[in-house]
């Protein structure tokens, strides 16, 4: 009992290969967006690289491979569903046709791994952007160390181009000395009285730096002595809320890297639904050719369907395959081994064919 | 004297008109694309139109709008003609459609070259229209309660981050104006009414900047107040610090980057202008050729084809005495009219 089975003629064969030779050009397209999809996401990554602890690889890299697997695929499906047309060139492609079908099912579904994969890549991203901005924080005032010269401009992009300030706030910059020593009068009274009070000698101060200011204040940016409302005339910390970026930037980050990520798997879901379908179509049309080949006349009416028998049937049957590739080295059914058959009267019951005897 | 004056064979008429159609087709595609970047220099220019004083930079991608869309039309008319040249029964039909077009596009392809040469030469309009404008956007860049300026605090802070400049030809334009609003200023405060008082306008002056002027790359904290005072901030020197305000006027970074677009928009337009007149000159043959040809029994012999029948300024006058004409009739009395009544 075939699944789904669809009775195709000659000219719906022709149509469905034509058909079929379209879409699988318009696949490798699809496989072409993937892959820049992939390399898009891959640049948006290495641009932040510093600022994330851990670098994302697996999403991007798995969509690279993905769309370039589906270029190939699909340039070799067109090929197929070309050759289709005609049942003599179909013959070429008989044997492998089968694999292909196999190899395509497994393909499709890592295009939905991709795409399911760009949904749940949120918790390690903001684990990675915790750890990296509060490392870059730190190391703001490192300017003179090699390898860290550039954290502080990085930081201060970000927190502009994105309007944000801190880790999870400005409260953030408190904690840490974001003024380097090389900066800092150590023959001052205030000074040294600071680094005094704190217990790991570290200058902090309830200041953020100029990147933090907010763009839609109406007042000169107040970025020193925040938190004392008498050093600022007319000014009330608690209600100030334009003055500083109030975002965290690791949201600011989450919330861009979340919409691009979003925006590419419901692409990549697109591009999966869209691959299922040519995958049945050109299963049909495989199934029709070799049945149109069993019947022997090209030109009439044969069935194409999903699955030959039942779902259950087929899985049983693989499955026994797949068993009996194990067996084969076992030795009790070692078929070179003579074993005496169980009943003496069968063997006497098989008639004697003469052999004729050529002249 | 005829100008221009080409032998052409039946083959290389044939050979003309199908080259033609599909130069003309890129003639189109060449409008097309004008008109685009016509449409592009409006939008750049109209995103910082705040900081602008005028708007007489506009004619450049005015005019490259209109030069576009006619030369889309021009350019769809000469493939067409080309098309029914050949075909000495369709070609008839254009006859007195083609003087007037060949005056319009030799206007709309001398408009192309002047919108080019404009291109590069309203480099001068558009400076002093940003140096107003600036010095505008920094006297009200405090007034942000004040309805109608109160987003320029806003736009300079944005323009002075985002093209990496300050002031409007450096920092210390900042110095000569008040940009702290009042309002933050404690008039109790001996320091405040000092620096009041020693102004002649009565205005709180001081030698810092907005936070806009910060340079991202300084490898220090941004110094932004009393920047003239080494002794105020520790290992600090005015004088050799570069990196720690922008040390570019926005002036000058605006100019700088509206004229790399206008040059490169400049150099895409001459291409096409080229092309346009080729094809225009391409039609004039054409036509000119199966005109010596109209009327005989057979097509296939050869034709002179030439660009112009008579001299270049007879032309010109020819092309202009109908427009004159028209203009003339509106007129009470045409002087001609006025000199025979005086004659007789």
């Amino acid at each position: 009992m075939a699944v789904l089975k669809v009775t195709f003629t000659k000219t719906n064969r022709d149509k469905l290969a034509q058909v079929l030779w379209v879409l699988n050009w318009v696949s490798v397209v699809t496989g072409v967006t993937l892959f820049s999809l992939g390399l898009f996401l891959k640049v948006e990554i290495v641009k932040r690289r510093e600022l994330m602890s851990k670098e994302i690889v697996s999403v991007p890299n798995m969509l690279i491979c993905v769309g370039l697997t589906a270029c190939a695929i699909n340039f070799l499906g067109g090929k197929i569903c070309y050759d289709c047309v005609d049942t003599t060139k179909f013959l070429r492609w008989k044997l492998l046709m089968l694999p292909y079908i196999i190899c395509t099912f497994f393909f499709t579904f890592c295009i939905l791994v991709g795409a399911l994969m760009c949904y749940s890549m949120r918790n390690d991203l903001e684990e990675s952007l915790f750890l990296g901005l509060r490392d870059a924080m730190r190391y703001y005032k490192d300017t003179d160390m090699p390898g860290r010269c550039y954290i502080k401009r990085t930081m201060d992009m970000l927190q502009m181009q994105f309007q944000c300030c801190g880790n999870g706030g400005y409260r953030d910059w408190f904690h840490i000395q974001w003024i380097s020593n090389r900066y800092l009068d150590m023959t001052d009274s205030e000074v040294v009285e600071r680094l005094r009070s704190n217990v790991e000698g570290k200058y902090l101060i309830d200041g953020v730096p100029f990147s933090c200011c907010g763009l839609h204040s109406l007042r000169p940016c107040i970025q020193h002595q925040i938190t004392n409302n008498s050093a600022h005339y007319n000014y009330d910390y608690r209600k100030e809320e334009l003055n500083l970026n109030r975002r965290g930037c690791r949201q600011a980050l989450l919330e861009h890297y979340t919409q691009i990520m979003q925006s590419i798997g419901l692409i990549v879901l697109i591009i999966w639904l869209f691959e299922v379908s040519v995958l049945t179509g050109v299963r049909y049309l495989q199934t029709a050719m070799e049945n149109v080949l069993r019947l022997g006349d090209p030109d009439s009416e044969s069935d194409g369907w999903l699955l030959e028998n039942s779902i259950a049937d087929t899985a049983r049957y693989n499955f026994n395959i797949i068993k009996n590739l194990g067996k084969c080295y076992q030795v009790d059914d070692d078929p070179n081994i003579d074993v005496p058959s169980s009943s003496l009267q069968a063997q006497e019951n098989v008639p004697v064919k003469q052999i004729p005897v050529a002249r | 004297m005829v100008v221009g004056k080409m032998k052409l064979t039946f083959q290389k008429r044939v050979k003309l008109a199908q080259y033609l159609w599909m130069l003309s087709w890129f003639a189109t595609l060449g409008g097309a694309v004008t008109f685009t970047l016509g449409c592009f220099l409006k939008t750049e220019l109209r995103r910082r139109g705040e900081v602008m004083d005028n708007t007489d930079i506009h004619c450049v991608p005015n005019t490259l709008m209109i030069v576009g869309l006619a030369s889309m039309g021009i350019n769809y008319f000469a493939s067409r003609i080309c098309q029914d040249a050949l075909d000495p029964g369709r070609f008839p039909r254009w006859k007195t459609f083609l003087k007037p077009f060949f005056g319009c596009s030799v206007f709309f392809t001398t408009l192309m070259l002047i919108s080019v040469i404009l291109s590069y030469a309203m480099k001068g309009s558009l400076e002093t229209s940003l140096k107003i404008g600036l010095k505008n956007g920094i006297r009200f860049y405090k007034d942000t309660d004040t309805p109608g300026r109160c987003f320029q605090k806003q736009t300079i802070d944005r323009l002075q981050m985002e093209f990496q400049c300050c002031g409007n030809s450096n920092y210390r334009d900042w110095f000569e104006v008040q940009w702290i609003s009042n309002r933050y200023l404690d008039f109790s405060s001996k320091e405040v009414k000092d620096r009041i008082k020693s102004n002649v306008d009565g205005r709180y002056l001081i030698d810092g900047v907005p936070f806009s002027c910060c340079n991202p790359s300084s490898p220090r904290p941004c110094i932004q107040y009393r920047i003239t005072n080494n002794t105020a901030h520790y290992n600090y020197e005015h004088q050799t610090e570069e990196l720690n305000l922008f040390i570019r006027g926005c002036r000058e970074a605006l100019v700088y980057y509206y004229m790399g677009l206008m040059n490169t928009i400049g150099a895409v337009v001459l291409s096409v202008f080229l092309l346009q007149c080729s094809v225009l000159a391409s039609v004039r043959l054409l036509q000119t050729s199966m005109e010596a040809v109209a009327g005989q029994e057979n097509v296939e012999v050869d034709s002179e084809g030439y660009l112009l029948e008579k001299g270049v300024k007879e032309t010109f006058m020819e092309y202009v005495d109908p427009v004159l004409k028209l203009l003339w009739m509106n007129q009470v009395t045409p002087p001609e009219a006025k000199a025979e009544a005086g004659a007789s």
